[in-house]
């Protein structure tokens, strides 16, 4: 069996940002487990500009923004392997990968950085009733067709789900030359971030349907249309309003889920409402030395955000190994998201263990207006910071700082909520 | 000239294909989709009944009782899953007895080993799910579950290596009765036969009425299903019945050979032969209908819904043997449930009624066994580690979610029969048919299926015919 100190499951963006910044912060045994056949997960199917805004203050291409990480794993040198499957990974850190060259092998790491980013939410789990033609693809999976392999799903296009992939395929399905009916979302806001609605969507004159859904599916080989209905404020559909588009193809942007088969086969901890392991301010699941970050802890919408995360999930798997954790003196304040907050990456906080400044990231359950973004410490009102909007589609953080926390040495619980003005 | 044509590629077709495939005689199958198990096979249930419910002395109880009987020794000859889990029929009232004891009585009259009728202390004990209102069940330990694709697949290939030609694409038109047989339109041509067997499922009647003047009609019976997660799959661990009530017959609850959870189906009669499609009001009625039963379903888990047809017969039973105003038209018209299940008896008794028809001599080279797919985690890690020595395709997992690998799906489609679409690699390898419900690992399916059969990507499709599963290349109408 190979030992390494650090094994990273998945070589996406949050994978190689956590994989340098942990070589970066003096760990050299690294291994990256990929398995595609390159390096940069999903970015390398993102050809639309956009990424590293925050990050470079440029617009880059998915595959140039993965491009910048993938150069500097390779000048710090840091091993990985392509095509390899993780099969499993057990409590005690063993991982069993497998590839065509090496077969079934095993690596004992000291720790864990969980990576796998997160998949597309399928037909079946929305309960479309109809027929199962060809022609039904996730956002996703049409984006990879298109950009990667110069295919085109099809010729006239519905959408269902206003999630980003979704909208940006929109466009894209335009500028190959195929028609985009519409777009129909279940909930009466979008999903998607509002730039890409009104690049994608406002700009090539694409209708959206808000509190619209598809409640039938035509064509027995290959699709030939939809029905749409308004939905009610439960999301049902509405007699009545149906509406049939012709169509050969459906786009699903219904939605992203965490993929956690491997934590939750390792027996990680998870936070029902993300999907994803629940952490602490270290990014470090249940389990000791097993951290998380990126799209399989919580769906983000920008990349930015997730090599941000993903580096200090590496750098603290790199201060874990190093033995420089300590908890003493620290205590773990748990974050209490209510009122409209759905959740908070982390749930816990140890000051021991935080840094000078912790981002505590969140989303909530609907769009508000003129609102502000709380923090209770305790009973205390210490953070209350207004805000013209906040919807689901974007996620939201609030800047926990040390000192300000030491302050209060009885602090149990920090909650999070959404305040009317 | 054929001495016999087979009409559907379904289980019972393929049942009566490997049965006829012991004896020296020239057989064909026709079949109008591009593989075996694309009707009423591939969209059920997936249950092997016990046979309790088919009225004593009806052809149904036989078969079904004689069906039950030999499965297990024909997933071990033809290496498809079957595992006797057993199932109970769910009494939720003492008012409900007289109907669970009724079944009770049936069952002993059609020879079902090993029925008892289980209190609710017991029930709760074997299956904690089950409703706090259960009253009693009916314990039936030889009812069992089979991947109704493996089985259908298996029979195929096994009739297939015996010699029986399969057409795919060939759709019959028209039957002709000619001196000493009959003469099959086809979309692909004619063909001459001395004997056929009507195993065409829904369309059986069609086939019938064309050579008889004794009309039969078969209904298109619908049922709805959801499929769940493989984290739902151990919610039970028996397939769980209703007992049929007033209020109709309610859904049951099963596990399913690869450790999914099956919940379905509705039977809701319709007129299209072709009408698989859900509808709302269907999936509705097994939303509300399957608590009935099973506490705590975690319909939030539904991976898929699809809908499956049953060829039900006016007289609900199983029409088999030959048409008595058309000599040599042998009939396997009606198999509704329990004919999954039947197909093996079903099999053996086309095979017997042609056989003396024709005076078939036996062969005596036929090949009894088959090998299916080999499924890699069966196997150790050292032997894992060395089938990909030597044969590195096992070492590239293409299906994620079911943890398939490109080995497999070389071997679904190079082998007898194999696949030719992206339906029938997930048929024979589960490859797509997990969570991600193939969202992954299609564009790289497709891409080992444009490899192998040496067309391009754009000419694969999701299960033949029109179902082409992209358009063409980027840019290429602009």
């Amino acid at each position: 069996m190979k030992n390494y100190d650090i094994v990273v499951i998945g070589g996406g963006p949050a994978g190689l940002a956590a994989a340098v910044s942990a070589k970066k912060s003096g760990i050299d045994s690294i291994l990256i487990l990929e398995r595609d056949k390159e390096l940069g997960g999903i970015l390398n199917q993102c050809i639309h500009n956009g990424f590293g805004l925050h990050t470079f203050k440029e617009e880059l291409t998915g595959p140039e923004y993965a491009q910048k990480f993938i150069d500097q794993a390779r000048e710090l040198e840091i091993e990985y392997r392509l095509n390899t499957m993780v099969m499993d990974i057990s409590h005690e850190k063993v991982v069993t990968a497998m590839n065509r060259e090496e077969g079934l092998f095993e690596i004992q790491a000291k720790a864990v950085i969980l990576a796998m980013g997160c998949r597309e939410r399928a037909r079946g789990a929305l309960n479309i009733p109809g027929y199962r033609p060809a022609g039904i693809f996730s956002a996703g999976t049409a984006q990879r067709l298109v950009n990667m392999e110069g295919l085109m799903p099809g010729r006239e296009v519905v959408i269902l789900g206003s999630g980003d992939i979704g909208l940006i395929m929109a466009r894209r399905m335009i500028l190959e030359g195929a028609k985009v009916k519409v777009v129909a979302e279940l909930m009466p806001y979008s999903g998607g971030l509002k730039r890409n609605i009104v690049q994608c969507l406002d700009d090539y004159g694409i209708p959206l349907k808000l509190s619209h859904t598809v409640v039938d599916i035509k064509g027995k080989e290959r699709l030939e249309g939809v029905i749409l209905a308004e939905v009610d404020s439960n999301g049902k559909p509405i007699t009545g309003t149906e509406e049939f588009y012709s169509c050969d193809t459906l786009l699903l942007s219904v939605g992203l889920i965490p993929e956690n088969e491997l934590s939750n086969g390792m027996g990680v901890e998870m936070n029902p409402v993300t999907s994803g392991p629940k952490v602490n301010e270290s990014l470090e699941t249940n389990i000791e030395g097993v951290f998380a970050c990126g799209n399989v802890l919580h769906v983000h919408d920008l990349v930015d955000f997730v090599s941000e995360e993903a580096a200090s999930a590496g750098e603290n798997a790199a201060e874990y190994i190093k033995g420089n954790r300590t908890s003493s003196g620290g205590r773990d304040i748990r974050l209490n998201p209510v009122e409209g907050v759905r959740y908070t990456v982390p749930v816990t906080v140890n000051t021991a263990r935080m840094d000078e400044e912790l981002t505590v990231r969140f989303r909530v359950g609907g769009v508000y207006k003129n609102c502000y973004v709380s923090a209770y410490f305790d009973n205390e009102r210490v953070i209350h910071r207004k805000r013209q909007i906040v919807a689901p589609g974007e996620m939201e953080e609030i800047r926990l700082r040390k000192d300000q926390l030491l302050k209060y040495p009885d602090l149990e619980m920090i909650t999070v909520k959404i305040e009317e003005a | 000239m054929y001495d016999v044509i087979i009409i559907g590629a379904g289980v019972s077709g393929a049942a009566a294909a490997r049965e006829l495939s012991r004896y020296q005689a020239r057989a064909c199958v026709l079949e109008k989709e591009e593989d075996v198990c694309c009707g009423t096979s591939k969209a059920n249930s997936a249950i092997v009944h016990a046979g309790y419910d088919a009225e004593p002395g009806s052809l149904m109880a036989e078969m079904n009782v004689r069906g039950n009987e030999m499965m297990e020794q024909m997933a071990e000859d033809l290496d498809f899953p079957f595992q006797r889990i057993g199932s109970l029929v769910i009494c939720l009232g003492e008012e409900d007895m007289p109907g669970l004891q009724k079944l009770y009585d049936k069952g002993v009259a059609n020879g079902v080993k090993g029925l008892r009728i289980l209190e609710r202390e017991e029930v709760l004990k074997m299956e904690p799910n089950v409703t706090d209102e259960v009253y009693a069940a009916l314990y039936a330990p030889t009812a069992g579950i089979v991947c109704p694709f493996s089985l259908n697949i298996a029979l195929a290939e096994n009739a297939c290596e015996n010699g029986v030609e399969f057409r795919f694409n060939t759709a019959v038109r028209n039957i002709i009765k000619t001196d000493g047989g009959f003469e099959l339109q086809t979309s692909r041509g004619v063909f001459r036969t001395r004997c056929v067997v009507n195993a065409a499922g829904v369309y059986a009647d069609e086939f019938h009425n064309m050579v008889s003047e004794k009309k039969i009609h078969i209904t298109p019976r619908r049922g709805d299903y959801f499929l769940l997660d493989k984290s739902a799959g151990s919610h039970v661990s028996r397939t769980i019945f209703s007992l049929p009530t007033k209020y109709g017959k309610g859904v049951l609850v099963t596990p399913t050979v690869h450790g999914n959870l099956l919940v379905g189906p509705t039977a809701i009669d319709i007129e299209d032969k072709e009408g698989t499609n859900t509808t709302r009001e269907g999936l509705d009625q097994v939303i509300s209908k399957a608590g009935q039963n099973v506490k705590n379903l975690p319909m939030r888990q539904v991976i898929t819904s699809f809908a499956g047809l049953r060829a039900h017969e006016d007289g609900s039973e199983f029409l088999i043997g030959e048409a008595e105003d058309a000599e040599g038209f042998i009939d396997c018209a009606g198999i509704e449930s329990p004919g999954l299940t039947s197909c093996p008896a079903i099999g053996e008794r086309i095979a017997e009624i042609v056989k003396e028809k024709l005076n078939l001599k036996e062969k005596d080279d036929f090949i009894a066994t088959r090998k299916g797919i080999l499924d890699p985690d069966t196997l150790t890690k050292e032997e894992r580690a060395e089938l990909i020595r030597r044969e590195p395709a096992y070492g590239n997992i293409i299906c994620r979610c079911e943890m398939i690998t490109e080995g497999e799906i070389l071997d679904a489609i190079r082998r007898p029969l194999g696949a030719k679409s992206l339906d029938g690699v997930k048929r024979r390898t589960r490859a797509g048919m997990g969570r991600c419900q193939s969202g992954f690992c299609s564009p790289r399916t497709m891409e080992i299926l444009a490899r192998e059969l040496g067309v391009s990507m754009s000419e694969i499709t999701k299960t033949g015919g029109k179902s082409r599963l992209v358009a063409g290349t980027n840019k290429d109408t602009l």
